[in-house]
């Protein structure tokens, strides 16, 4: 009995000592566990995942656990998380002015604060509470524009000729159509179920989104000619309601499946969507982003993105101040940009350019044009998405024109809802 | 030691016979320790039962159930009900203002309950709207398939335990499957739409025509949980005494006779819970419906609960104050139907 005990003890034991040993020695010094919350809509977590344990391997003393969560779970359950202050340490975000009020200012902390004003200083007032002009709360993991993507191959089977730069929205409609009646493609042009979609259509038209004192405004002439061109395209087939018409509120619905299965002749999404068009549509078919098309007033689309930032409830703000030092450093950032096919959102490496080693030609190229479309977006467009309660105005419109597209509403009753909901919801935000 | 009443005097003789039972089925270790374990719960509830009196020791064994029960029912109800009289978006209830009855006067701002386009909160009402439909299509095809079902599988047929099984297999799945599984099968390059293109049919786009959108809702509500309601009823036939059938047949009573005047009636008491609990998952639903349709086309299929739940936590403002409203005023429906079921019940025994 006592030669069991005996044994029983050295091998705990040596157990033990194993246990520390293959901890790599972390736990010879005290470690920080920070979490990150993220969200992909293609590659970028992997090479996430791939910068952290560089960073790891040169700051022993700090650990990140990588929580990767859908899209969805950023926008509707991160914010009450946020709230009961039991969120991350550091979370992408795409409502950077909706999440504003619960993010860390780094600044006190960082190496080089001049270094990310002069990066990313446009974009580090999306990230900020109304009246705030100094705070650094994050950075940019992508700069997304919004913009056309096209089903070459289509036109080339259809014998239609694409239309060229500066082409208006109705002129890729009359093509788009010609060429799904002729191959019998269920879906001439698609836009994403998204209020922030339609609004690059809305701003070409002449929407001004807000009045002369950065009030919501948002239904107006060209506001109307925008929703007007919706509601009839789907009326005359050029749009199926299978996207805008067939679900509920705000629900987004993407078009990705459709276009890869090369259903859609004209897809309207944006830039995030490259990587992942790149991987699996590959010699299946011919595609190619295009510029925006125009309106009346302009060719804009819509900026967006996401970003990076530190959230104020964390413990351990310096530890979060120097991995985000780290990734937003010029090297690596530049890296996560290239491997994620993602247009930058650091000045500098706009200035200079990025080298896309993994992409295929097809996917340098429409990275180069909605790089270039950067330079198209209207001020209206800028405004609204440095707007703290965006989100209100697009959910508000996606809503209501799915259900006039629906048949629910006239369109007339869905402008008188929108203005209805977009005023409700702010007068509830501003009671204190 | 003091004398027990005599009341739980009689209860000591199974607990011995018990253990007898048990250590001679378990050999003695086994036995011995459990004894030992009863032995040692024994004797602090006997003084228990001293202390509070013998009537009392029901609510003693009740306690722990009440404190969970409360913590996670009573304690969100309280503050549901105290979000819907405050405002803004804060999520503490200290740091949210107090506006009264707003958010029901806002609730309730209609020019016609009967035309939800008339109402400030126009999704509310649509939504209360397209649950009620939901809710009696529902019940209707629930409890006339389950009942035919039933009578069926009560027969003896060829495979019947088979079939029991099959009906009763879609009760096991997550709702979530089911909707994403009928999702795939109704979506326009679906298997349903594949068949009909196969016999030179078109295809049907079902989530885009409201009319197909409701109907696909409540097929697949009755096609997951027919099954449960089924089984409620066959246990109902299969407890009606069967010299009452004996008595028919000698009778030579037409068979559409006996169902009405014997099955029927008899099987009353288990309809009224088939039909209660049929309402309640009704007015409740939310997973399947928001999963399979998304609550369109439009507004077609949006239920009242997915209202509550894209007004609380799918808008950028979370509507907690307006969301609780909706949710209590849910609430109180369901009180009501419940009422309703303990009435019937109590009436119909």
């Amino acid at each position: 009995m006592r030669t069991i005990t005996r044994r029983a003890m050295s091998a705990f034991v040596l157990a033990a000592c194993f246990l520390a040993g293959s901890s790599g020695g972390r736990g010879a010094e005290a470690q920080t566990v920070l979490r990150m919350t993220w969200y992909s809509d293609g590659n970028e977590g992997e090479v996430m995942a791939d910068l952290l344990r560089r960073f790891e391997d040169k700051n022993r003393d700090i650990h990140v656990v990588l929580d990767q969560v859908p899209f969805k779970a950023i926008n509707e359950n991160l914010p009450v998380q946020l709230a009961s202050g039991q969120g991350p340490d550091i979370a992408r975000v795409s409502d950077m002015g909706g999440l504003a009020r619960h993010m860390l200012d780094l600044r006190p902390y960082l190496k080089n604060a001049d270094y990310w004003e002069a990066n990313y200083g446009p974009f580090l007032q999306w990230m900020r509470v109304p009246g705030d002009t100094s705070s650094i709360p994050g950075f940019m993991t992508q700069l997304t524009v919004t913009g056309p993507f096209v089903n070459k191959t289509l036109f080339e089977q259809a014998g239609v000729a694409m239309p060229g730069p500066k082409s208006s929205w109705e002129d890729w409609a009359k093509a788009a159509k010609e060429v799904a009646d002729k191959v019998q493609a269920p879906f001439p042009i698609a836009f994403d179920r998204s209020g922030h979609r339609f609004f690059g259509l809305a701003i070409s038209e002449g929407a001004a989104v807000f009045d002369g004192k950065g009030q919501p405004a948002v239904v107006d002439d060209g506001f109307k000619r925008a929703a007007k061109l919706i509601y009839d395209w789907h009326n005359s087939g050029v749009m199926s309601k299978e996207l805008w018409g067939s679900v509920a509120g705000a629900t987004y619905r993407g078009a990705n499946e459709e276009f890869k299965n090369a259903q859609v002749v004209m897809y309207e999404s944006g830039s995030w969507q490259i990587s992942q068009f790149d991987k699996t549509i590959g010699t299946a078919f011919d595609w190619v982003a295009v510029p925006t098309p125009c309106g009346p007033a302009n060719c804009s689309g819509m900026p967006g993105g996401a970003a990076l930032v530190g959230i104020k409830s964390t413990k351990h703000p310096e530890q979060v101040a120097r991995v985000l030092d780290y990734l937003a450093s010029e090297d690596v950032i530049a890296e996560f940009y290239a491997r994620s096919l993602f247009v930058p959102g650091h000045l500098g490496l706009a200035r200079k350019g990025l080298d896309y080693k993994d992409a295929s030609p097809v996917a340098n190229a429409a990275l180069k044009v909605f790089s270039d479309s950067v330079n198209q977006l209207a001020p209206a467009a800028n405004q609204l998405q440095g707007y703290p309660a965006s989100r209100v105005i697009l959910n508000a419109v996606i809503s209501r024109l799915g259900q006039a597209v629906a048949g629910e509403v006239t369109l007339d009753e869905a402008y008188k809802r929108i203005s209805g909901d977009v005023e409700q919801q702010l007068a509830e935000r501003n009671k204190k | 030691m003091t004398d027990l009443p005599t009341g739980i005097e009689p209860q000591a003789a199974p607990t011995a016979s018990l253990l007898a039972r048990l250590r001679r089925a378990g050999g003695t270790a086994f036995g011995a320790v459990l004894g030992a374990l009863l032995r040692l719960v024994d004797r602090p509830m006997r003084l228990l039962q001293q202390l509070v009196g013998e009537r009392r020791m029901a609510y003693v064994f009740l306690l722990p159930n009440l404190v969970f029960f409360s913590l996670f029912v009573f304690v969100p109800l309280a503050i549901d009900l105290v979000f819907s009289f405050t405002g803004g978006e804060s999520l503490f209830p200290s740091q949210r203002p107090y506006v009264g009855t707003d958010q029901y006067a806002y609730l309730f701002d209609c020019g016609s309950f009967f035309d939800p386009a008339s109402c400030r909160v126009d999704h509310f009402w649509r939504g209360v709207a397209n649950t009620l439909r939901f809710t009696i299509f529902q019940l209707v095809s629930m409890v006339t398939f389950s009942l035919v079902t039933a009578l069926v599988l009560n027969m003896p047929i060829r495979g019947r335990g088979f079939f029991r099984a099959v009906y009763f297999f879609p009760v096991l799945l997550s709702p979530v499957v089911v909707a994403l599984v009928w999702k795939w099968i109704l979506q326009r390059d679906g298997l349903l739409n594949a068949g009909l293109t196969m016999i030179g049919g078109q295809k049907i786009l079902f989530f885009v025509d409201p009319g197909w959108a409701m109907f696909w809702s409540v097929f697949v509500s009755v096609w997951a949980h027919m099954g449960f309601y089924t089984l409620i009823l066959l246990a109902g036939l299969q407890a009606i005494p069967a010299d009452l059938y004996e008595a028919a047949q000698m009778d030579a009573t037409p068979r559409w006779r006996v169902l009405w005047r014997i099955t029927l009636p008899l099987l009353w008491p288990n309809l009224i819970v088939v039909i209660v609990l049929a309402l309640i998952r009704g007015v409740q639903t939310f997973d399947e419906v928001f999963v399979l349709t998304g609550g369109g086309p439009g507004t077609a299929t949006l239920m009242i609960v997915q209202y509550i739940y894209e007004t609380a936590f799918a808008s950028q403002v979370q509507n907690f104050g307006l969301a609780a409203a909706a949710s209590i005023v849910l609430g109180v429906v369901l009180f009501l139907l419940t009422l309703a079921q303990l009435s019937r019940t109590r009436s119909a025994s």
